[in-house]
């Protein structure tokens, strides 16, 4: 096997086995910071050993129990120095969870453990990315613009918190988990949308990483949780909106919507593994289970993306869904994106109504002012649309977008 | 497990004071499930002293140490096997007393 060979399976066994590992390790030790160290150690043998070696025929075996010398290596010298360690163990139940799918997994432990609601939301999505996804610090502190030593900081603080509250590690019981499932969709949608409109201005616009990472994390979940009508929501979104990545960004570096974009370019693979997964869930919806925000925003984006053409969008049925969706999820952003699909169908003039009446809430939002030009452009209300443009471009941070609507404000009449 | 659970009242906007028997009804309870350590409601901060020995001579300053819109208006002791049990119970706490808990870990 060449050096290449080995490379790739170091960084498949990586994508693969890296939560699988730490994850036992973190059941069997009661510590995430054991169970961490002991897994990059596993991984760093492996570089080392396997191109000498050969690729052990079952890598996840082999590093599960490398890592697993590694971690009694280091309890047996800490021991030495003191037996503290074993008081602050991580509790967990060794009874298996609820049957919640096909597979008792010891890395849904960790997930739940990882976007536990007591951590806050930017420690959560750290730690799911370091503990989970296998994302280095460097790389999490890359993905999310903070200093390194911040970010090791904000691990180091989350895991130690885990540790002094006890945080349990186990699958929360059939009651909680609807809540506590929507809080890991959440951190994984945030990843997401950090991929997909990254903000900052020296960034690339799109972070395929971030998105690419998600995808995979959700694909996890989904595998872990197969009945869950929101996991395979939030896949079935991410996959149709990860589909038009290569058609969102011109040559010259300018965000390009929906509309304008060559459907062309679009990804038929992911399209098609996307409409699956919402029809699969308005199957569900017409034995009537009552579909959540995520299953709702797929529906929108399958209807995009069943258009051929931008002028065959069937917009009454965009608009039912977003109906829907107001009804579930009150916030002022939904509504905004409600008042594009109410333009199609009943013109600029009433969605420029419903879009002012979002203004005490959103007037520090830049998508609100980009939908507000747009809508006074199409009236010939050019001044107007001016200055809203001037607004969104003063408080947009993609650099994509920026580009995007400084043209449009320069190619006003 | 033991957590000190503070109960945190708002000066400029604080909770009802008709809570005493629901709070009755669920120290009973939380006495009856094993939870239950230590209890007990504060009185005003205006009652309070803090003294300073760390210099020459104790120093004793009237009111609390810290002076904010939020203060501790009361607590408890819980005895709970980790956080999401504690949390759990001080979910329905935050209902009883018409009132912000926070829950903290003792060493």
């Amino acid at each position: 096997m060449n050096e290449v060979d080995v490379r790739e399976a170091v960084t498949r066994a990586h994508h693969e086995e890296w939560a699988r590992v730490v994850a036992a390790l973190t059941r069997r030790f009661g510590d995430l910071d054991v169970a961490e160290e002991a897994a990059a150690e596993a991984f760093a043998t492996a570089v080392e050993r396997w191109p000498a070696d050969g690729v052990p025929a079952n890598p996840g075996a082999w590093l599960t129990t490398t890592a697993n010398h590694k971690a009694i290596d280091r309890l047996r010298r800490e021991n030495k120095r003191d037996d503290k360690h074993k008081e602050a163990r991580l509790v967990h139940d060794d009874d298996p969870p609820e049957p919640l799918g096909a597979i008792d997994d010891d890395r849904l432990r960790l997930i739940f453990t990882c976007c536990h609601p007591a951590l806050a939301m930017d420690a959560r999505l750290a730690l799911t990315l370091r503990m989970v996804g296998g994302l280095t610090v460097p790389e999490i502190a890359r993905a999310f613009l903070v200093a390194e030593s911040a970010m090791g900081q904000r691990i180091t603080r989350a895991k130690a918190k885990i540790k002094t509250a006890r945080i349990p590690y186990r699958v929360p019981s059939a009651e909680d988990l609807p809540a506590r499932v929507t809080g890991v969709l959440a951190v994984l949608y945030l990843v997401f949308n950090e991929g997909y409109l990254a903000t900052g201005p020296d960034t690339d616009p799109l972070r395929h990483d971030l998105t690419a990472e998600a995808i995979r994390l959700t694909r996890l979940i989904r595998a872990l949780l197969p009945d869950d009508g929101e996991v395979a929501g939030l896949l079935a979104l991410m996959l149709l909106i990860e589909a038009r990545r290569a058609a969102r960004v011109s040559a010259s570096g300018e965000l390009v919507p929906l509309a304008d974009q060559d459907r062309g370019t679009w990804d038929t693979a992911l399209i098609a593994e996307g409409h699956r997964l919402v029809r699969e869930r308005l199957a569900a919806a017409a034995a009537g289970v009552a579909p959540g925000r995520y299953q709702i925003l797929a529906a929108i984006n399958a209807v995009h993306t069943s258009a051929r053409d931008v002028r065959d969008t069937d917009w009454s049925q965009v608009l039912a869904l977003y109906d829907q969706l107001v009804r579930l999820d009150p916030s002022p952003l939904i509504a905004l994106n409600r008042a594009i699909a109410v333009a199609e169908l009943d013109g600029p003039d009433v969605a420029l109504a419903a879009v002012n009446r979002l203004e005490d809430r959103l007037a520090g939002y830049h998508a609100y002012h980009a939908t507000r030009a747009d809508l006074l452009r199409r009236l010939g209300r050019g001044q107007e649309s001016r200055a809203a443009y001037d607004k969104a471009i003063e408080l947009a941070g993609n650099t994509a977008e920026t580009a995007y609507l400084t043209r449009r404000r320069t190619q006003l009449p | 497990m033991r957590y000190l659970v503070s109960v945190i009242d708002d000066k400029s906007n604080p909770g009802s004071t008709d809570r005493q028997p629901a709070i009755s009804a669920f120290n009973e309870r939380l006495i009856a499930e094993g939870y239950w350590v230590f209890a007990g409601g504060l009185a005003d901060t205006d009652a309070a002293t803090v003294v300073d020995n760390r210099g020459e001579q104790a120093v004793f300053t009237d009111g609390p140490f810290v002076e904010s819109k939020e203060y501790l208006a009361g607590v408890w002791v819980w005895e709970a096997p980790d956080l999401d049990v504690a949390l759990k119970l001080a979910t329905e706490a935050s209902k009883i007393c018409d009132r912000k808990i926070e829950v903290r870990p003792f060493l």
